[in-house]
């Protein structure tokens, strides 16, 4: 019998990979708003690479899926340089999602303290923005700028993976020009 | 014989409710609830969920021999209640919880600590008649001790390495070999029983869809049903079998990822690739039917928000035919990788009698030996029109949740099919009428089984509401499961579980 796996790979040589091929633009909103925070800060350059750090504050799962299928053969974030690591020590961004809660906050200001300047704060999501519709409750802090400064902000519950990208890749813009 | 009496002989003790629907409610006085503790050490009734209101404590419970089921309720002015934690371990955590957010107090619960509360929030017991004041600071928590000669440990989180959700692991260690886990969570906790108290149902149904976003139809759809039970709201039979297909997409969606995932925490990528391909043909056939890629907010009371065309339904059909087949490609690869059958096979092994003592659901149950699915019993429509099997393993093992999975998903995608097939034409909502009343809703999620309790008051407002994530009797389990196992195994079985941490926190 021929092994499962290499009939696999082998259709994935002979036919090519799943990937989308047409790329979002990068988000024109997402753009101004970074060249706005990129003016105010140190303007480093990282090149065409970014490590990103995903930080739950405190999200119902459904953004961490959707973070999962840009990571996906389909969306494939890597091919445009960017990748996840496993430590805020690592990143260059701090991906952000849900409602911070009040049982988070500490665990994110410490984990925005661990990464290293210069560094970009996303925050994904509705929630991420001001609470959604978790906002008002006593458990909650808010949005993600309520605990700290966010430079990029990725609106949709959850956003799809191309709203992801596109807000992505407007900050990769962003840092070349910078 | 103590155990002949069945579940709503016994609680007929109580005074019955009036409006609670479908299932009856008792109230049980102080003795009544003392005898019901008592009846649980012998008896064979699951506890399906239990919670809280300022001054009532309610458990919801299912007798399974005959299948009924029954919520039995106390009323506590004194703010205290007899635990049920000593003979339902499962239900353990959630007392303590009840305790952290309603400050009624368990008594003759042995473990005292905080759960949910952290000591972070701006009042201690914040649904409670009257909050006390904030903790001047944070709570340490007192994990318990392991005591041995070379024994270390190891905190982990609540930031995690990979793209998870928040919580704490704190192992011990003697080795590689891990002789005690302990969880600490509550990190998600969002306050969500406080913000559904006096939310209309439309703001009611949007919180309860993103309890967990995973299962976020599962919890639309329990959600809908107990409006629908407390309103006497019939819903159009065409409505029904959408919510199966969508239900069950979810089911398919969630199913192919975890397996993908178990086999990444195995260092085995290429089946996470093959399946997170997979998963999103589904959720783009979501969006491209009903609009959004988890189906969010498309299940709502009084049926779905939007209807399947014909040319939807064929394009879904072709879509399955070509996915069967490269599941079962992924199921080929499965079974035919030894190397991965090596970490899988006999890792995380967890015990049948610990199953059915915390009266565990989902892939976790039925991986050890206890088939209970909501859609059987008791069943909801379409499912009662479909025959299904639900299967069912002895092992326990990491290898049997991921064979689970497969069967599960297997079956599912045979029942969309067969919805496609089958669908009846009609209305797919109907307006939900403005009536006061008391429902309990469940709906089997890819975890497990969703339980929604709520009470409707005569405005039409929610007046209580609360939702039960099948995690709360998995997340014990997982601390049985990784004893003696080695470190490295821990994702794997972690993996396995994939408990919801949001459903759970609340």
């Amino acid at each position: 019998m021929i092994p499962p796996i290499a009939k696999i790979l082998a259709r994935h040589l002979l036919r090519g990979p799943h990937t989308m091929k047409d790329a979002p633009r990068p988000d024109p909103n997402g753009v101004a708003e970074l060249a706005e925070a990129l003016g105010r800060r140190a303007r480093a350059r990282l090149g065409r690479s970014l490590s990103i750090r995903e930080v739950d504050a405190g999200s119902c799962n459904g953004c961490e899926l959707e973070i999962h299928a840009v990571n996906h053969p389909i969306y494939d974030l890597e091919r445009f340089g960017i990748r996840f690591v496993a430590s805020p020590r690592h990143a260059d961004v701090l991906l952000v999602t849900g409602p911070v809660t009040r049982n988070m906050e500490e665990a994110l200001r410490r984990t925005v303290e661990a990464t290293p300047e210069p560094r970009w704060i996303v925050a994904m999501g509705d929630c991420a923005r001001d609470g959604g519709c978790f906002a008002g409750s006593y458990a909650v802090v808010g949005g993600v700028s309520d605990v700290v400064p966010v430079d990029l902000h990725i609106p949709g519950c959850p956003p799809s993976p191309r709203q992801i990208l596109a807000g992505l890749l407007a900050l990769l813009d962003a840092a070349d020009k910078g | 014989m103590m155990g002949d009496v069945t579940l709503l002989e016994f609680l007929s003790l109580g005074r019955p409710v009036e409006g609670h629907r479908p299932w009856p409610r008792f109230l049980l006085d102080q003795k009544g609830w003392r005898l019901l503790i008592d009846r649980l050490r012998v008896a064979e009734w699951s506890v399906m969920a239990e919670w809280a209101e300022r001054s009532d404590i309610h458990v919801a419970l299912r007798d399974d021999s005959t299948g009924d089921i029954a919520v039995a309720s106390h009323h506590c002015p004194d703010r205290r209640f007899l635990a049920l934690g000593n003979v339902r371990p499962g239900v353990i955590r959630i007392e303590r919880a009840i305790h952290d957010v309603w400050g009624l107090a368990p008594v003759g619960l042995e473990d005292k600590r905080h759960w949910l509360d952290h000591g972070r929030w701006p009042s201690r017991m914040p649904l409670a008649a009257q909050p006390m004041g904030p903790s001047a600071e944070p709570d340490a928590y007192p994990f318990l001790k392991a005591v041995g000669e070379g024994l270390h440990q190891i905190p982990v989180g609540p930031v995690h390495a990979g793209v998870i959700e928040p919580g704490h692991f704190r192992f011990h260690c003697q080795g590689e070999a891990v002789v005690r886990l302990e969880q600490r969570l509550g990190y998600q906790h969002k306050g969500i029983e406080g913000l559904l108290s006096g939310a209309s149902l439309d703001k009611a149904a949007r919180i309860a869809g993103r309890v967990s976003g995973d299962s976020t139809v599962a919890y639309s759809l329990a959600f809908a049903r107990a409006v629908e039970a407390a309103t006497g709201c019939e819903v159009p039979p065409r409505a029904h079998w959408l919510r199966g297909v969508m239900a069950e997409m979810e089911r398919v969606a969630n199913h192919v990822f975890d397996i993908g995932a178990v086999c990444n925490d195995a260092a085995f990528a290429v089946m996470l690739s093959h399946m997170g391909v997979l998963r999103e043909k589904i959720v783009r056939a979501n969006d491209a039917l009903f609009g959004h890629r988890l189906n969010m907010d498309r299940v709502v009371p009084g049926g779905v928000s939007h209807d399947l065309s014909d040319e939807g339904a064929e394009a879904l059909k072709h879509l399955l035919h070509g996915f069967v087949r490269q599941f079962e490609e992924a199921y080929l690869l499965y079974e035919n990788t030894p190397s991965l059958s090596d970490r899988t096979v006999s890792t995380g092994i967890v015990q049948t009698s610990l199953i059915h003592r915390f009266a565990a659901g989902g892939f976790v149950g039925r991986a050890s030996g206890r088939g209970h699915d909501a859609r059987q019993s008791p069943g909801y429509p379409p499912y009662d029109k479909l025959d299904m099997t639900v299967p069912v393993l002895t092992e326990g093992d990491v290898n049997a949740r991921v064979l689970i999975r497969f069967a599960e998903a297997r079956e599912s995608l045979h029942l969309i099919n067969r919805m496609l097939h089958e669908m009846p034409e009609g209305a797919f909502r109907v307006p939900v009428p403005e009536v006061a009343g008391e429902g309990l809703g469940l709906a089997e999620s890819f975890r497990g089984e969703v339980v929604v309790w709520l009470r409707i008051g005569a405005d039409g407002m929610i007046e209580r509401c609360h939702p039960h994530d099948p995690s709360w009797f998995q997340w014990p389990l997982l601390e049985a499961a990784i004893e003696g196992n080695i470190v490295a195994d821990f994702p794997l079985c972690n993996k396995s579980f994939n408990c919801s941490y949001s459903g759970h926190d609340l």
